[in-house]
């Protein structure tokens, strides 16, 4: 029996703690972990909570990341509730194996700490890893400060494991920003934290000796679209399962969730949409804009990255005249992933807004109030012109001369 | 020579994956492509001899994967010691055998590698190479003597 550890009502958790602390609530079975900056306290922490004693569970040391969701993908195969963390580089060398996880439909809970993708190396916080793993099939859900860090891990493991969802889960943070940023979080207790995720009720589980079952088959053409399928029908139906986990969460914790969420949108003209800790930047400008200059601004923030929501972005941005869409990865060579999944979304709308994409923050960059006003009141020359009249994508925050790319045709 | 009507599983190779009333679609397949290697509860199924077993359709005891053999070994029971080396070094357990006593090769499995017949010790070997097309009783009927001392 896994000893109490006592809880403040408030307590002063940076984003890996508190993610950490609701793994120990959750009381995961197994974590198998390469630790990486900046999401090595999260494992970190659980070790110590089971050498400790305040979980019954087992930290598996592996000799690397790929090694660590392997682990994490034999545990959960097994039949045990299963998380681990990771970040960039180590991200990059479990890429493999998440598809693996995703396809043999393993709720496995993975913390994502974003950080920028070498070279050249870098440790700050970006998208890159969270982009990186948009096509693995797993469930992602974005915190954008410490609370929701820990809010969205005990919201993963009921999403995941729900029987007719049986897919794994990614909650992503910011690296340092949201990871080693000390904020008050408001924890639950740890009864109506474990209530609330339940008991671990495994499917096909491998120590089932009255029923072997086989993990890992080979389909060729014959099987393999037909299993791909079901497994993305899966991951769209995981929808109205996570919307109804953040409607009990609410009931638990008085915090409520969306796919989508929406800052002052309900008269907006001009908006940005965004990801991660940008999200309260973004918010904060557009208060102030409101009250300093009369534009109404709003935000858009992506809170489940995966399965995307193209009809709840639609719905928040149709009314708008100008979207701003900021992408905090290098887009290789394109435009901004999140820029072209909010396009498609809003090509399908009645009333079609300009878009812009915006590169920012590689690196960790920091991303300011003022630089949000601005890209604001550039949407808002969008709009009072009719037509964008800047390039369609451009850098953010960068040194040198200016750099964007295409101009638009319209108007 | 080898009953071959000794060892077939009775659905053994009747998986016709090519016979379109086989094939489900997306929306019936196992989730998760995991699938069951025995029909209803198999606890205890490590106890009872292979033919015994109800294996699934889904396990490849129940499919024939030897398509690719071109050799196969065959097996001489009157030379045979019961020495059990070709079971141990059979990659496949393609190697029959009960109560250590050899009772000859699952041709439906066995892809020809020839390890069985390497490993083999006795004078003349109990199992050799013959083309895949060669019936067993001709093969027999080759079988070569045991070889002399001074002719070394």
């Amino acid at each position: 029996m896994a000893k109490k550890y006592d809880l403040q009502e408030r307590e002063v958790w940076d984003g890996n703690f508190a993610a950490s602390q609701a793994l120990r609530q959750a009381q995961v079975d197994v974590v198998a972990a390469y630790p990486i900056t900046p999401s090595t306290p999260i494992v970190e922490n659980y070790g110590n909570y089971v050498a400790n004693g305040y979980i019954d569970g087992e930290y598996v040391m592996v000799e690397s990341e790929h090694a660590a969701m392997s682990g994490c993908v034999g545990a959960s195969a097994a039949g045990g509730r299963v998380a681990t963390a990771t970040s960039s580089q180590g991200f990059a060398l479990m890429v493999e194996v998440l598809y693996q996880a995703s396809g043999m439909r393993l709720p496995i809970v993975l913390n994502v700490v974003n950080r920028a993708l070498a070279s050249p190396l870098n440790v700050r916080g970006d998208h890159s890893d969270m982009y990186l793993g948009r096509d693995s099939g797993w469930i992602q859900l974005d915190a954008f400060n410490a609370q929701e860090a820990y809010d969205m891990v005990l919201c993963a493991f009921r999403i995941g494991e729900h029987h007719d969802v049986r897919l794994p889960v990614m909650v992503h943070q910011d690296g340092f920003i949201t990871s080693h940023t000390a904020q008050n979080v408001y924890p639950l207790s740890d009864e109506v934290a474990y209530n609330f995720i339940g008991d671990f009720k495994p499917v096909d589980d491998m120590l089932d000796f009255s029923r072997p079952v086989t993990y890992g088959a080979q389909t060729e053409e014959d099987w393999h679209f037909e299993h791909k399928a079901r497994q993305h029908k899966a991951l769209m139906d995981s929808r109205s399962v996570i919307d109804g986990v953040f409607a009990d969460f609410e009931k638990v914790s008085g915090r409520k969730y969306s796919r989508v969420e929406a800052y002052d949108m309900e008269d907006a003209e001009v908006a940005i949409v965004a990801l991660g800790t940008t999200v309260e930047t973004a918010a904060v400008a557009a208060k102030e804009l409101r009250a300093e200059e009369g534009i109404k601004a709003g935000v858009v923030a992506i809170r489940c990255f995966r399965p995307f929501p193209f009809d709840l972005v639609r719905d928040a941005l149709e009314h708008v005249q100008s979207v701003a869409v900021l992408d905090r990865s290098s887009p290789g060579g394109a435009m901004g992933a999140l820029f072209n999944e909010v396009s498609a979304a809003l090509y399908t709308a009645a009333n079609r807004p300009l878009v812009t994409n915006f590169i920012y923050g590689l690196g960790g960059r920091d991303f300011s109030v003022s630089e949000a006003k601005r890209i604001f009141k550039e949407q808002k020359a969008h709009a009072d012109a009719g037509h964008i009249t800047a390039d369609i994508q451009q850098f953010s925050g960068l040194r040198g001369p200016h750099l964007g790319f295409f101009q638009t045709k319209r108007g | 020579m080898q009953d071959l009507n000794l060892l077939a599983n009775d659905n053994r190779g009747q998986t016709d994956l090519g016979n379109s009333s086989c094939l489900v679609g997306w929306d019936e397949v196992t989730q998760g492509t995991i699938l069951e290697s025995f029909e209803g509860d198999a606890t205890g199924i490590v106890q009872k001899k292979a033919e015994e077993r109800s294996y699934s359709n889904f396990n490849s005891y129940t499919a024939t994967v030897a398509s690719w053999r071109v050799k196969k070994p065959v097996f001489n029971i009157d030379v045979c010691i019961d020495c059990q080396n070709c079971w141990v070094w059979c990659p496949d357990s393609s190697i029959l055998s009960r109560d250590k006593q050899m009772l000859g090769i699952d041709y439906d499995h066995c892809k020809g590698c020839e390890v069985c017949a390497e490993v083999c010790p006795t004078n003349p070997k109990s199992l050799l190479m013959f083309s895949e097309y060669t019936p067993l009783d001709e093969a027999l009927s080759q079988w070569p003597e045991k070889k002399k001392k001074e002719e070394k």
